[in-house]
């Protein structure tokens, strides 16, 4: 399938940096026609800046861009476009109140007589795009209320529109069913089929080796190395991501975990999901792992109160939550840090010691008032603690890195001194050593007596932290499992609703 | 206000590992630059007005300053919560004239001015509590929703009242200590009712939004909302009660608008909501929410009163005045997005250096 | 891919366009309702004249109501309208009255004009990336400050005016009133174009999903630049017609009707927030409080009542609109599940 001609798409040794922070130190990879390569590393090994340098939104500080066999230079997205790249990102931005076809030839509509718009036309061939895809969706229908799987499709269809000859994949399975997996597998074989070259940038390394002919990693910004699929392993794989053994990342002391502080029993919300029944004791970390899209962050949610839920009930300490009182839950000593730092987690334009007093603020008034100072003590007090790098208390938590405001995140709800700690992917967007840090705190936590409730995608972080692993699949939970028999099989086996084997 | 297409502010750059520090010493002191601006411009206000009249800086005025300005500022009181938590009350006006109206349509039918006062104020409450109930429960846009009861509380008004001025022919003049509520100061000084309570609700509300749990969630909430919601701040509940108060607040007004004039039609106070918003926002509070002080809409406020005097100490058109509030009220949000749009203009004339 | 399944697929598109035609149905059967409710009580109410009326005391405002539109879906609004409209007759009339402009040019000019305080809007709008909301605010205390220092307490008389001018506000042709014919020619001319032409669809796309239409590179500033230029010169055209329907301005010509504007264009389906809605709808949404208003005092109801029910209606308009987009947001869903 990899042609002698030149490849569509080759990077060398690009280079961002964004001022003191060296975003991509060398930026490299090779796309050929009829190829889907796959694109591995950690968080923060700089896929996303090279992508974004493939998608023209950045212009690297030094290094290569060829585009069959010849040197280019995008000046912005629409160069990058023109060229034939298309990135379908992870968060798919379609216009809600226009049609599917509308979206897919927005700025370039089929015209009739007197440059009108040619409806007909423009359906038509929106239909020939998504039968060539093999899939079926309405082109009239108005994009609003589309699955996140039917969005990426008509992104793709996109694309293809614009003769897209580079097709970036952005973590395209992140929000999809099996089954919806499955048809993207099957629309990128076509994609190859057609001549394209595909980039598949994912964390899900049983996906990579399903549907990818080439692999390359990088970490710290760097490129590692790239190799056909078949000559690697997943170890190999990791290893190369890692830099170092899977077990030092994860250290977990024994605990002995003592008396009940959670009890959820029959907790449903109607279509999002149902009859959810489990305990979490004090002193230990109880992992809620499953596919995205399988219900994890909207129990978290509604355990919180959040959400509301529709039937059963959620016990803290013995006594019964209120439905949907976040501040109840908060008085009952429950904490939750969000899945989305940036727009749940933290107030971005706020100073760092406010966002770590926001949830305190009751404990730092005298008569109503505020004091300052000790809003200021508990920040520093915790921002040791957890060792947050930052310029000054009154910056911005936007200054911080991703890891540094997790800390802060973190910092927030500690300063509460919960029972229960609800955390919501603890390490996505961060790098690789905040990492370690924030699992080594999280097992300081539950050894001095706190309960964690952790929702994790990262199946290494569910096996390495979890003293308990719950699996949820599409609203339900298929299997509770002890830390002795969960293992990476039995968990994707109850996430993806397998029958054991014998 | 959900942003308007083209007027969002630029966001902080921040790739995965964060950006290089633009962060808050920038904010900070841009937003003590904004109110050291307006002192600065109030000073130049009362030189101005003081070099043309030599009675500008007595007493009189002072009493003038409250007589025109004090039941309006009153009502920017409110204002500046709903704005600051990224929504809006049109109908703030209506209100007023509506609660006046109320009262006027009472008196008319023989009520006492206490209980036609008092229903005034339960008319802000309803008032309020609809704005707050469409908004908020119903999750209509605030800048529809309040066009709307604009529109609706002025129709209640002129229900009321139709043509007729209150106290008509026929009726009881309001009673002397309601007129002088309007008309004399307090004690006999020179400081007007409206005014002496304006101060109090600024020094209330200062507090409220500088100093407390409340003020800071309000900021939380115009900022962030979803991360306030996550931290356990009850916006619904906030946002809902800042509608009623803002009812309650310009009914009150709209009681001391009638003491004032002694005479009260359904169309008092027509249009003067975008005067409350011009003080508010020229007083530095963003219109995207999150930002602004209350010193600083109290000195905005200072200087659209003191100006409009000096100016009509000066026999200058109220055409003029009209054309000036415009302006101050452009200046306020073109200033903070200047900065922004020239450092654009510069990036784009500056070509990116060549790559090797 | 059976040929079955692809028939459904094009029925599909049936129901959508249903959906969309909806809200103009709806307020014609409003309309329609009011009328013959009103004429039950007072016959007079569905006259050749009392229809006349209706169509001219709506025309100026669904004028102004189809350069809103254009503003509005791209999540803007223009508060200014009314100003314009005010400033623009004005200086038409000054110009007939001292300059004995042709009659011709006093339409262009008070296009001009209105063009003029548009692009002025739109200059700040997008250069500056003010929020609309304020600048138009702004330009409203402005413009009208600017018009009331040109006319200075004074007014501009119907012997000013030339008669051909201000035939076209009582005139009629084949039974309608001109000014309906002009102010239905700019909706249907306009309407179409923002159906059928590139450009104003991307006027829907910047309302419906800014941060996307940025991505697909869609020049925003100049759209929404040339959205604030038509929707200027239609206040200003209005601005023309308001002279030659009243015969004679002041001062105050104008005053309050932007959000009456507003009201109109909300009612008609046009979304607050942008990326949908149609001119015929805002069009018609100004038929329908104009009909609502007349058949008020049709039906006796003193004139007292007419903002309260403007507002009422304004705010039932919107709560409908969000009920409406909630229920096909979940039968949308719905139907997904069905069928994944």
């Amino acid at each position: 399938m990899a042609d002698v001609a030149a490849p569509r798409l080759e990077l060398e040794q690009a280079v961002k940096h964004f001022g003191a922070v060296h975003a991509l130190d060398d930026g490299s990879i090779t796309l050929r026609a009829g190829e889907a390569h796959a694109l591995l590393g950690e968080n923060g090994a700089g896929k996303s800046t090279l992508v974004k340098i493939l998608g023209g939104v950045y212009r690297p500080d030094a290094g290569v861009l060829r585009i069959d066999g010849e040197a280019t230079d995008f000046s912005g997205p629409a160069a990058s476009r023109d060229a034939g790249v298309s990135i379908i990102f992870q968060e798919p931005s379609l216009f809600p109140d226009l049609s599917v076809a509308e979206n897919i030839f927005m700025g370039r509509q089929p015209l009739a007589a007197g440059r009108r718009i040619d409806r007909r036309r423009m359906e038509r061939e929106a239909h020939s795009i998504f039968d060539s895809l093999g899939v079926h969706i309405d082109p009239a229908r108005p994009a609003r209320g589309l699955s996140v799987a039917d969005q990426q499709l008509v992104e793709i269809a996109k694309a293809l529109s614009l003769n897209a000859r580079v097709l970036v994949m952005d973590e395209p399975t992140a929000a999809l069913t099996n089954v919806e997996v499955q048809r993207l597998f099957d629309v990128i074989v076509t994609l190859r089929e057609r001549g394209a070259a595909v980039l598949f940038i994912s964390h899900r390394l049983e996906e990579v080796f399903a549907c990818c002919q080439r692999v390359t990693i990088m970490r710290d910004g760097r490129f590692v190395r790239t190799a056909p699929i078949e000559d690697v392993t997943i170890d190999d794989i990791i290893r190369s991501m890692v830099g170092r053994d899977l077990e030092t990342l994860f250290p977990k002391s024994e605990t002995t975990p003592k008396d009940v502080v959670l009890e959820v029993e029959g907790l449903s919300s109607v279509g999002v999901f149902d009859d959810i029944s489990f305990t979490v004791r004090r002193g230990e970390i109880v992992a809620l792992a499953g596919l995205v899209g399988a219900g994890r962050t909207e129990v978290a949610r509604a355990i919180f109160g959040i959400d509301r839920y529709g039937a059963g009930s959620v016990r803290v300490g013995g006594r019964e939550l209120p439905n949907g009182r976040p501040k109840a839950a908060m008085a009952a000593g429950v904490a939750l840090v969000p899945e989305d730092r940036r727009q749940q987690g933290l107030v971005m334009d706020m100073s760092i010691d406010q966002n770590v007093a926001l949830a305190s603020l009751s404990r730092l008034s005298a008569l109503g008032l505020i004091r300052h100072s000790s809003e200021r003590r508990l920040a520093t007090t915790w921002a040791e603690k957890l060792q947050v790098k930052y310029g000054r208390m009154r910056n911005t938590v936007s200054t911080l890195s991703g890891g540094n405001q997790q800390k802060v995140v973190l910092g927030k709800w500690l300063a509460r001194e919960p029972q229960l700690l609800i955390i919501d992917e603890p390490t996505r967007g961060i790098d690789v050593g905040t990492k370690a840090e924030v699992h080594r705190l999280l097992d300081g936590l539950v050894a001095g007596g706190m309960a964690v409730l952790m929702i994790s995608s990262e199946l290494p972080e569910v096996l390495g932290m979890a003293d308990r692993v719950i699996v949820l699949r599409e609203g339900r939970v298929t299997a509770q499992l002890a830390r002795a028999e969960a293992t990476e099989d039995a968990v994707m086996r109850a996430a993806t609703g397998q029958v054991a084997a014998a | 206000m959900t942003s308007d297409v083209v007027a969002r502010p630029a966001p902080a750059r921040s790739s995965g590992n964060g950006s290089s520090g633009n962060g808050v010493a920038h904010r900070l002191r841009s937003v003590l630059r904004w109110e050291a601006g307006l002192v600065v411009v109030l000073a130049a206000v009362l030189i101005y007005g003081s070099g043309e009249s030599s009675t500008f800086l007595t007493g009189t005025t002072l009493f003038n300053l409250g007589y025109n300005v004090g039941y309006i500022a009153i009502m920017a009181m409110p204002m500046t919560f709903i704005v600051m938590t990224g929504e809006i009350d049109l109908s703030v006006a209506s209100m007023l004239g509506l609660s006046g109206s109320m009262v006027g349509y009472l008196w008319h039918h023989g009520w006492g001015i206490w209980p036609a006062m008092l229903v005034a104020i339960v008319v802000g409450v309803v008032g309020g509590a609809l704005n707050g109930f469409l908004v908020v429960r119903v999750g209509l846009p605030s800048i529809a929703v309040t066009i709307g009861s604009l529109t609706l509380y002025r129709g209640i008004a002129e229900i009321l009242l139709g043509s007729q001025t209150i106290p008509a022919p026929n009726d009881r003049p309001f009673p002397t200590w309601f007129d002088n509520l309007g008309a004399l100061g307090v004690a006999g000084s020179q400081l007007t009712w409206s005014t002496l309570f304006f101060l109090v609700f600024a020094v209330i509300f200062g507090v409220i939004l500088h100093l407390t749990s409340l003020g800071r969630s309000l900021y939380a909430i115009g900022l962030q909302p979803e991360a306030a919601q996550f931290t356990g701040i009850r916006v619904a509940r906030i946002k809902f009660w800042l509608y009623v108060a803002s009812g309650v607040f310009c009914a009150f007004a709209g009681i001391l608008l009638t003491a004032q004039n002694a005479s009260v039609t359904y169309n008092a106070g027509t249009g003067l909501e975008l005067n409350v918003v011009a003080m508010v926002l020229f007083g530095g509070v963003s219109i995207f929410g999150g930002r602004g002080t209350i010193p600083g809409v109290v000195l905005s406020i200072a200087i659209f009163a003191t100006l409009q005097i000096a100016l009509t100490d000066q026999n200058v058109d109220p055409n003029v005045q009209n054309i000036i509030t415009g302006l101050l009220l452009l200046i306020s949000v073109i200033v903070p997005n200047g900065g922004e749009a020239l450092r654009r203009l510069r990036s784009r004339l500056r070509r990116p250096p060549r790559r090797r | 891919m059976t040929a079955g399944a692809i028939g459904r697929e094009i029925d599909g598109r049936s129901w959508l366009v249903g959906l969309l035609r909806a809200r103009e149905i709806g307020i014609v059967l409003l309309i329609a309702i009011v009328v013959i409710v009103t004429s039950v009580h007072n016959s007079h109410f569905l006259t050749a004249n009392s229809v006349q009326q209706l169509l001219s005391g709506a025309a100026i405002v669904a004028l102004l109501g189809v350069g809103e539109t254009l503003v509005l879906v791209t999540r803007n609004v223009d508060l200014s309208v009314g100003s314009v409209l005010g400033l623009s007759a004005y200086v038409v009339g000054d110009l007939f009255k001292h300059e004995h402009i042709p009659v011709w040019s006093g339409f262009v000019i008070g296009i001009a004009v209105g063009m003029v305080c548009g692009a002025v809007n739109g200059l700040i709008v997008t250069a500056l990336r003010v929020p609309s909301l304020v600048v138009t605010l702004g330009m409203l205390y402005v413009v009208r400050g600017v018009d009331s220092k040109i006319v200075n307490g004074n007014r501009i008389d119907p012997d000013a005016i030339p008669n051909s001018f201000t035939a076209v506000g009582y005139k009629n042709i084949l039974g309608v009133p001109w000014l309906a014919v002009i102010v239905a020619i700019v909706v249907v001319v306009v309407g179409f174009v923002m159906r059928s032409m590139r450009s104003s669809r991307e006027l829907y796309a910047i309302g419906s999903n800014p941060d996307a239409a940025a991505l697909a590179g869609i020049p925003i500033g100049r759209r929404v630049f040339s959205a604030f230029v038509v929707s200027g010169g239609l206040a200003g055209l209005g601005g023309a017609l308001f002279l030659a329907l009243h015969a004679q301005i002041d001062n105050s010509g104008g005053t309050g009707y932007e959000l009456t504007v507003v009201a109109a264009a909300v009612v008609g389906g046009v979304a607050i927030f942008g990326g949908s809605g149609s001119v015929v709808g805002a069009a018609l949404g100004a038929l329908l409080l104009n009909t609502v208003s007349q058949a008020l005092v049709a039906s006796r109801v003193s004139s007292f009542w007419n903002d309260a029910i403007a507002g009422g209606l304004l705010l039932c308009a919107i709560a409908f609109d969000r009920w409406l987009s909630l229920r096909v947001t979940r039968s949308l869903l719905s139907a997904e599940r069905s069928t994944a």
